[in-house]
Formats: C-alpha cells, structure tokens, sequence
C-alpha cells in the first residue's frame, strides 16, 4: 500500500542545513500498522509530514496505493491519505463548531448527502448528535481527538496517519482512542501508520515497526520480536529497556547515541 | 517511613468561579519523608494543585485551607510572606510542568539559574557561575559553557525542563516537589534525570514529591505511591505493591495500560464509579470508609 525509497528531508541551506531523514526505506502492506518509533528529533513526523504532503522538500520516491507521489498532492490524494495529529487542542480551530469541522472536507470534495454523512462519523467516533453544534472548547482532550478521527474518516480514505495520537491524553482515555482506532481498522480495512514514542503503544497497536534515531532506520522488526526485547541494534535495546520502568542500574549505563 | 519533612492535613483548594464553587482538593492528609512520594491522578484530579499549595502558589481565586501545613517543624500557615519567600527555593523547592513558562525570556538561562544560587548564598558573581556549570552539567547538558549563555527561546523542550530542575537544585533544597518533571523528555533522557534525582534522595537525604500521571514509571522510580482521584486520596501504597491495589479506580488505571510484556485483543476501558468520589478509600491494602 505504501512504499518509501530513499526518503530525504533536509531544513535549511549551506552550512545551517539540518538532514532530518536521511535516506529511509520501508513498506507498509495493505491493513498492516506499521510503528514509526524514536526520540524527539529522529526524524518520525518528518516522515510522516513529507508523506502526507504538509512538506514538499523532499527527495526520493514515495508510492501509496500504486501511485507515485509528487510535490503537490492531488485532491484524489487526500481521499486515499488522511492524517491524525498529535495536539488535539491545537488541531481543530477554536472558532469552528464540529459541524462546521466535519463539512469542510466533504465541501472541498463536492460529496453530497452532508447531513447523513457527519451524523455518521460522529456515530462511527463514539460522540452523540448532541456533540455537532459544540466548539472546541466545549470538548474534553478525548472528545477532540475524536472529532479529529472523525475529520479524517469522513472522506473515506484506505490510510490514515497518526502522529502520536494519544500522548497528550490521560491513559484512561488513551485506552479508549486506542481501541477506537482499532475498532475502525477492523471494519474498513484500514492501513495505518503510527508515529509515536511510547513502546507499549506500538506494541499494542502494529504489526511492524522501524526504529529511528538521528534521520535514519536504525531497525525494522515485528512486534513479536519487540515483546520478547529480540532486538539486534544496541541503540532499540536501551530504548526497550528506558521504556520498563526505572531501573538505577540501567540510568547509569545509558549511552547516547549520535 | 524515615523522619517526617513535610506532614499536611486536611487540605482543601476551592475555586470561586462565576458558575460556583470548585473543589480542587477536597480535604487530604499525607506525609513526606526523606523519601520519593509518587502522586497519581488524571488531569483534574487535584495532583498539581496539591503541589502548589504546599508553597503557597495557588493564586486567587483559589482558596487553600487545611488544618496544618507542617515543614521541618515549621507551621507554614503561620508564615507571613517575608518568611514564606525565605523557605521558598531555599528549603522547598517545585519544578514545574512547563519549562517555557517558567523561564524568563530576556535572560539568558546560565544568569537565571546563577541567580537562583546568588538569591540564597551570598557568594561572588564568579563562584557563582562556577558552581551554575557544575549543576548544568550535573542535569546531563552536554557542553554547559554553551548552554549557559542562550536564551530560552533558543533551547528545546528536553532541555528547558533540565536547566529547570538546575535551577531549583541548586540552592540545595529539602524538599522538592517536582510536578511531571520528565513528561516532556525522551524516555533515556528521563532515566538519566530521575536517576539526578535519586541519588539526591538517597544519598543527601532530600524529600521529593513527584507528581505523575505515569503509574508505570512512579511505580518503578518512587518509594510510595499515593492516587487521588476527583480532589481525594482514593489509595496510598507502597510502590512496590501498586501492581496489587484494591481500589477500583487504580485497577482501572492499571488494566487500562497497554503492556510490552502482555499483549491484549482489547485495551480495558475505565468506567467511572460516581461512588469513588466520597466513597472508602485503601491505605496500604485495607479498605477504611
């Protein structure tokens, strides 16, 4: 379904230029999540970013669906790829009520029966009708991001991406996001990919996984493979380990990786 | 539990709001010794208000009342702000969550932290910088003489959250209270951190009151454990024994935690209890209403 070669994103010019991704490769199969893990600045929502067109400088190839991507995205595109950020404070605009939210898409991409189709994705996200005349601020983190999973479904995209969707939630709602999202996947065979830094997450939710650290994949491996800690990179193995709990021993012995 | 720093009774926090009366914390009692005191709870659970009160930080219209606020022999409600300010930084100490808030942007972070050393020593400017590098490099900053002169703009999440914790160390408090002092930091930078912190504990015998939303981590990281829930201490624990709480609300927590060593169809969901609000709560493992 996806398919990235060589993948490249670098900020700035000349000497100040920063190489966020540094030539990465990896396939996503259709259905398949696959985890994008790794500390802040590895490069994971660039990658995320450039895919989903919000950054065009890119270099090397990108395929979704059997078409290659270009700098600038079609409209086709946006019904195929739907993204889910991380900040669901900062993601919805504060002056827009969730009716106004969910029709903007369905506006943009002439789609008709607009009435059926946000009372459905606000059925389909677990929020009442009651729910589409609210604003933001109306809302609970929770709900938010609901309303945000609710934005990106409503075009009945095949891939959805989301960039740490539950870090900013409390982990009773985190578990009921989790299992929505989950939910979803299951009956429209959906195919994620998840870019988060919390291990447990990925384990929870994908197939596969990449680790990254400094613009590269450092590792690609099951979630099999990463329950029974089998990693073969140094730098997953003290990832894996910082993310059990706090161990004395181990704080000492952390080395940093470049 | 060693020797008590810090005994509270009773304390409420109320909010006077246009719609009504708030009740943050609704009248709690806990100790800290030289010990790591894990407190857990969900957003608006009362956690950080707990904090702040402890400090005398809770800022109109917040209304903080309690039947004693104990430091080190000291009854802090008896304290006029002169001598507030004089257990403030010096004695007690609270890092909070938000580094970029807490940082004044037109000064560059090395004089800050210098600052907070000179505000309680009377040292020379020199020794002063001297001893602020020592703590920067102390909190894992990589090239401190660089990092001393930028700005806080110029610094990232990760690190402001360091330079913070600097500063709040370095007039060598008793007690800190850190309020998600890692939440914000990589996971192996947090270790590194904590490890800071519990060295302090254990070897200078400094209290700490971490405020968490993380029960995997103060569960491995703390010495006890207390959770509130809706303004009220619902279980107290050792953090050892988390894994085997009896009150609902923490079980609910607990099974609502996606695991690396125990994979699940279905994530747990909490469901709420209206009766956990003012209904019996466990202390260390027995229920008491």
């Amino acid at each position: 379904m996806i398919e990235v070669q060589n993948l490249a994103v670098t900020f700035g010019e000349g000497a100040s230029a920063i190489r966020a991704v540094n030539g990465i490769d990896f396939r996503v199969a259709a259905g398949e999540t696959f985890g994008l893990v790794g500390e802040s600045g590895s490069g994971k929502s660039t990658v995320l970013r450039a895919l989903s067109g919000l950054n065009p400088d890119w270099t090397g190839a990108m395929r979704v669906d059997g078409q290659a991507l270009d700098r600038k995205r079609s409209k086709a595109f946006y019904k195929l790829v739907q993204m889910v950020f991380q900040d669901p404070y900062g993601s919805l605009h504060p002056r827009h009520t969730v009716d106004h939210v969910l029709a903007e898409p369905l506006t943009i991409h002439g789609m008709l029966d607009v009435d059926r189709r946000i009372e459905q994705a606000l059925a389909e996200v677990g929020l009442g009708p009651a729910f589409r005349f609210r604003y933001p601020h109306q809302l609970s983190g929770g709900q938010r991001q609901r309303v945000a999973i609710a934005r990106a479904l409503i075009l009945e995209p095949k891939v959805l991406l989301l960039d740490e969707p539950t870090s900013s939630l409390d982990v009773s709602v985190q578990a009921e996001i989790l299992n929505l999202l989950q939910r979803l996947k299951r009956e429209r065979g959906l195919t994620f990919i998840l870019v988060t830094h919390n291990l447990a997450v990925v384990a929870h939710m994908c197939d596969r996984l990449a680790v990254m650290n400094a613009g590269r994949i450092v590792e690609e491996m099951t979630v099999s493979d990463l329950r029974k800690g089998a990693a073969r990179q140094a730098y997953t193995l003290q990832l894996f380990n910082a993310s059990l709990g706090y161990d004395r021993a181990k704080a000492k012995e952390l080395i940093t990786f470049a | 539990m060693s020797q008590k720093l810090l005994s509270v009774e009773g304390l409420e926090v109320r909010f006077h709001t246009p719609k009504g009366i708030v009740e943050a914390v609704r009248g709690i009692s806990f100790d800290v010794g030289k010990e790591k005191v894990g407190i857990v709870g969900e957003s608006g659970s009362g956690k950080t208000m707990t904090g702040r009160s402890v400090l005398r930080l809770v800022r109109p219209p917040g209304e903080v009342r309690a039947k004693r606020i104990d430091f080190d022999g000291i009854d802090l409600q008896g304290l006029d702000e002169v001598e507030m300010r004089e257990i403030r930084g010096r004695r007690i100490a609270m890092v909070m969550q938000d580094p970029k808030f807490s940082l004044n942007p037109v000064m560059t972070v090395g004089r800050q932290i210098a600052e907070a050393y000179l505000v309680h020593h009377k040292v020379a400017a020199a020794q002063a910088r001297e001893r602020t590098l020592e703590m920067l490099a102390a909190v894992k900053i990589r090239d401190p003489e660089r990092v001393y002169g930028l700005y806080p703009h110029e610094v990232s999440g990760g690190m402001g959250q360091r330079i913070m914790m600097a500063m709040m160390l370095i007039p060598d408090p008793d007690l800190l209270i850190a309020d998600e002092p890692t939440s914000a930091l990589d996971v192996t930078v947090s270790m590194q951190v904590l490890a800071i912190l519990d060295d302090l504990v254990t070897q200078r015998g400094m209290g700490l009151m971490f405020i968490s939303h993380d029960l995997n981590l103060v569960a491995s990281f703390c010495d006890r454990v207390v959770i509130m829930y809706a303004g009220r201490i619902v279980e107290t624990c050792k953090a050892s024994e988390l894994q085997q709480a009896k009150h609902p609300y923490t079980q609910g927590l607990l099974a609502s935690l996606p695991r690396i060593d125990r994979p699940v169809a279905e994530l747990s969901v909490l469901s709420r209890d209206p009766a956990w609000r003012d209904g019996p709560v466990v202390v260390d493992g027995v229920m008491r209403s």
